[in-house]
C-alpha cells in the first residue's frame, strides 16, 4: 500500500514538472518582456554592484574610526585632554589638516575621479594654449633648423593612461614579434625543440623585476650617447620580455601538435615545405597563436604597473607611486581611481583580443 | 607488367621487444583499368596497406611497386580518398579543392583552377554549398568535398580508404554510384578498401579479404564477373551475385571462428549480486 502511494507521488511529481517545464518553454518564446531574463541580466549584476560598494562603504568607515581613535587617543596620551578634545571637533569638522589617512570610501574615490578629470581638463587647455602661443615661434624655429619648443608641463591623469597604452602596444609588439618567429622555429623542429626547452623553463618563472634590471643595465650602457627616451625603451622592453613566453610556448605547442590527418593531406598533395608550413601548419594553430597572445597582453598590462613603478617611466604605475609618495589628503582615493582604471583597461585589452582570436579560429569556440 | 604490385610486403610498427607486426606478407598485383576491393575486419590494418601503396609509408621489408618504379614518396599519380575525410577545416569546399589543383596542375592559370574547382565541386553536386566550411556540412557533403578534391588533381589511380565507412545508406548509395560513374568514364585503376562485403560486390572486378592483424596478409580473391553496369535491385536476384557473395561471408566467418578459437583466455567473473533495497 505504502509503495503505491509514493509512486503516485512521484508521478504527480513528474507531471507538475513537465507542466512547468512546458510554461517556462512558453515564456521562452516572448524573451524581450521576460522579466525572469531580465532580472538575471540586469538586475543580479546591478545588486552585487550595490552590494560591493555598500561593504566597501561599510569597511572604510570602520577603518576610519579606528584611525580617528587613535588619532584622538594618541594627542590625550602626548598633549592633554584640550588638544584631544580640539583633535576630536576637528576630524568632526573634516578640516583637511587633521583627516584619518586610510582607505577612503567609494565617494571619495568618485570624488577624486571628478578631481582628475578636471584636472585634465586644465591641462589640456593649457597645452592648446601653449601651442597657440608658441605656434608661429615653432615655425620660425623649424624653418630655422632648430628643435621646435615643446610642452614640457605636468601629464594629466588621462596622458598618464595613454602613455600606459603605448608603452604596453610597444611590448606587445615586440613579444610578438620575438615569440611567434621563434616559437614556430621551435615547434617545427624537435632538436630544436628540446635544445631549447631549458632556456624556456629556466626565463619563463622569472620576475618581472629582474628583467626590468637586466634590461635597465644592457640598455642604461646602450644609449649613453644618444638622448632617447631610454625610460620608455627600458620599460618597454622589460614588459616585452616578460610577457612573451605564453606566446612561445603557445606557439610551439600550436605548431608541433598539429593534426596528423592534415599533414597526411600535405603530403598526399606534396606542398613544399614552405608551403606546408603557411597554408595547413600555421593555420592549424593560429588559435592557440592567439591564446598565447591573449595572455601575453594581459600579463603585459599586469606586469607594466610593477615596472613603470620602478623604471620611473611615465605612466599609470609612476602616477600610482607618485601618488603614494605624495601623501597628500586624496593620495588613496586617487590611487584607487587608478587601480579600477587599470582593471578597466585590462578587461577591454582582453575583450579585444578575445574577439580577434574568435574572428581567426575556425572552430569558432574560444571563451572566456 | 603490373600496373601496382606489392611483392613480399612487411610492415612492423615499434622495434625490438615492442614490435608489432601489422602486415605480414601481403602479395598484390594490379591491372590498369582494373577495380580492386579489399575487405577487411576493423583494426586488421587496412589503413596501414593503403598508406603504404599511396607511399605515407615505407614498409619494413618487400617491395612496394608502382608501374614497376618502386614507392617512394607520395605522388600526385596517387589520388587518396581518407577515412576521416581530412578536409582542412579553415578553407571553404572550394579553396580545399583549389589548394589540390594548383598543387597538381603548378603552371596553370588562376583561370583554369577556378573552372576545374567549379567542376568537380559541381560533379559532387556540391556548388550551393563551395564558399561554406567543412564545419557547416554534414558527414555525406564533407566526404563528397574529400572524394572532388582527389579527383580534381586527376589521378591515374584512386585509393580509396574506407571512403563512405561513415555515411548514412542512402547517401553511401549515392556515392558509390557517383564514384563508378567518375572510374568509368575515365578507366582508371581504383582501390578500394572496406568493411562492407555488398559494397565490394557492387562495385569490384575483384573482392581480397584482408585477414585480420597482427600479422595480417591477404587471403585468396574472389573475382566478380558481373556484367557492368550494375543494378543495385536486379543484384539481388543475380546468381553470381549470390554465389560470390555467400563464398566471400564463409570466408570472413571462417576467420572469425578462427580468432574465437586462439583466445584461450578464460575470464573469471567476481561474483557479484545486486544490492537488494527492499530487504
Amino acid at each position: 500500500m505504502k509503495q503505491s502511494v509514493t509512486v503516485n507521488k512521484t508521478q504527480d511529481l513528474k507531471l507538475a514538472n513537465a507542466a512547468k517545464a512546458g510554461l517556462s518553454k512558453l515564456k521562452i518564446k516572448t524573451p524581450k518582456f521576460d522579466l525572469k531574463t531580465l532580472a538575471k541580466k540586469f538586475a543580479v549584476p546591478f545588486i552585487s554592484i550595490l552590494l560591493f560598494i555598500g561593504l566597501w562603504h561599510m569597511g572604510a568607515r570602520a577603518l576610519y574610526n579606528v584611525e580617528a581613535d587613535y588619532k584622538i587617543q594618541k594627542a590625550l596620551a602626548d598633549q592633554g585632554q584640550v588638544a584631544a578634545d580640539a583633535m576630536a571637533a576637528c576630524i568632526a569638522s573634516g578640516d583637511i589638516s587633521c583627516q584619518p589617512n586610510t582607505l577612503p570610501s567609494p565617494v571619495q574615490v568618485w570624488e577624486s575621479f571628478n578631481t582628475l578629470i578636471a584636472d585634465h581638463k586644465v591641462i589640456s587647455a593649457d597645452k592648446l594654449a601653449f601651442k597657440e602661443k608658441t605656434a608661429a615661434l615653432n615655425e620660425k624655429r623649424v624653418a630655422e633648423g632648430k628643435a621646435p619648443i615643446t610642452y614640457t608641463g605636468r601629464p594629466s591623469f588621462v596622458d598618464q593612461i595613454f602613455t600606459s597604452l603605448k608603452t604596453v602596444f610597444a611590448g606587445f609588439v615586440l613579444a610578438f614579434l620575438i615569440a611567434v618567429p621563434i616559437g614556430i622555429l621551435i615547434g617545427l623542429s624537435e632538436t630544436l625543440r628540446n635544445s631549447f626547452n631549458w632556456l624556456i623553463q629556466i626565463f619563463k618563472p622569472v620576475s618581472p623585476v629582474v628583467w626590468l634590471l637586466l634590461v635597465f643595465m644592457i640598455v642604461k650602457t646602450m644609449t649613453k650617447d644618444s638622448n632617447s627616451d631610454s625610460a620608455f625603451i627600458i620599460s618597454f622592453i622589460s614588459v616585452g620580455l616578460c610577457a612573451m613566453w605564453a606566446t612561445l610556448v603557445n606557439t610551439a605547442m600550436g605548431v608541433s601538435s598539429v593534426d596528423k590527418d592534415y599533414i597526411n593531406v600535405a603530403k598526399v598533395l606534396k606542398l613544399g615545405p614552405l608551403q606546408k608550413v603557411f597554408k595547413v601548419i600555421l593555420p592549424s594553430s593560429l588559435p592557440l597563436i592567439f591564446t598565447g597572445l591573449r595572455i601575453t597582453l594581459s600579463v603585459a598590462w599586469m606586469v607594466l604597473i610593477a615596472i613603470e613603478l620602478l623604471a620611473q617611466s611615465p605612466g599609470l604605475g609612476s602616477f600610482v607611486w607618485e601618488e603614494f609618495q605624495n601623501g597628500a589628503n586624496d593620495s588613496n582615493s586617487k590611487i584607487i581611481v587608478a587601480m579600477f582604471i587599470i582593471g578597466i583597461i585590462g578587461f577591454l585589452l582582453d575583450r579585444i583580443m578575445l574577439t580577434i582570436q574568435n574572428m581567426v579560429s575556425f572552430n569558432k569556440n574560444a571563451t572566456t | 607488367m603490373a600496373y601496382l604490385e606489392l611483392k613480399n610486403v612487411n610492415k612492423t610498427y615499434g622495434e625490438g621487444k615492442n614490435a608489432t607486426e601489422v602486415l605480414t606478407d601481403i602479395n598484390l598485383t594490379m591491372k590498369e583499368g582494373e577495380f580492386v576491393a579489399i575487405v577487411g575486419f576493423t583494426g586488421s590494418g587496412k589503413t596501414t596497406l593503403v598508406n603504404l601503396i599511396n607511399g605515407l609509408l615505407k614498409p619494413t621489408s618487400g617491395e612496394v611497386l608502382f608501374k614497376g618504379e618502386p614507392v617512394v614518396d607520395t605522388s600526385h599519380e596517387r589520388g587518396v580518398i581518407f577515412q576521416n575525410y581530412s578536409l582542412l577545416p579553415w578553407l571553404s569546399v572550394g579553396q580545399n579543392v583549389a589548394m589540390a589543383v594548383k598543387e597538381a596542375f603548378p603552371n596553370e592559370k588562376r583561370k583554369f583552377v577556378k573552372e576545374r574547382v567549379e567542376q568537380y565541386v559541381e560533379m559532387v553536386n556540391l556548388s550551393p554549398a563551395i564558399s561554406k566550411r567543412p564545419k557547416e556540412l554534414s558527414g555525406g557533403m564533407r566526404q563528397r568535398v574529400a572524394v572532388a578534391r582527389a579527383l580534381a588533381m586527376n589521378p591515374e589511380m584512386i585509393i580509396m580508404d574506407e571512403p563512405l565507412g561513415a555515411l548514412d545508406a542512402l547517401t553511401r548509395g549515392n556515392l558509390q554510384d557517383e564514384i563508378l560513374k567518375i572510374w568509368s568514364k575515365d578507366k582508371r585503376t581504383a582501390l578500394l578498401i572496406t568493411n562492407d562485403v555488398d559494397e565490394g560486390l557492387y562495385m569490384a572486378d575483384r573482392i581480397i579479404p584482408l585477414r585480420p592483424g597482427p600479422k595480417a596478409t591477404l587471403g585468396p580473391e574472389f573475382k566478380i564477373d558481373i556484367e557492368r553496369p550494375r543494378d543495385k535491385t536486379e543484384l539481388n536476384d543475380n546468381l553470381v551475385y549470390k554465389r560470390t557473395r555467400n563464398a566471400i561471408i564463409e570466408y570472413l566467418m571462417g576467420i572469425g571462428e578462427e580468432r574465437k578459437a586462439t583466445s584461450k583466455e578464460v575470464y573469471e567473473l567476481p561474483e557479484l549480486a545486486p544490492k537488494s533495497f527492499v530487504a
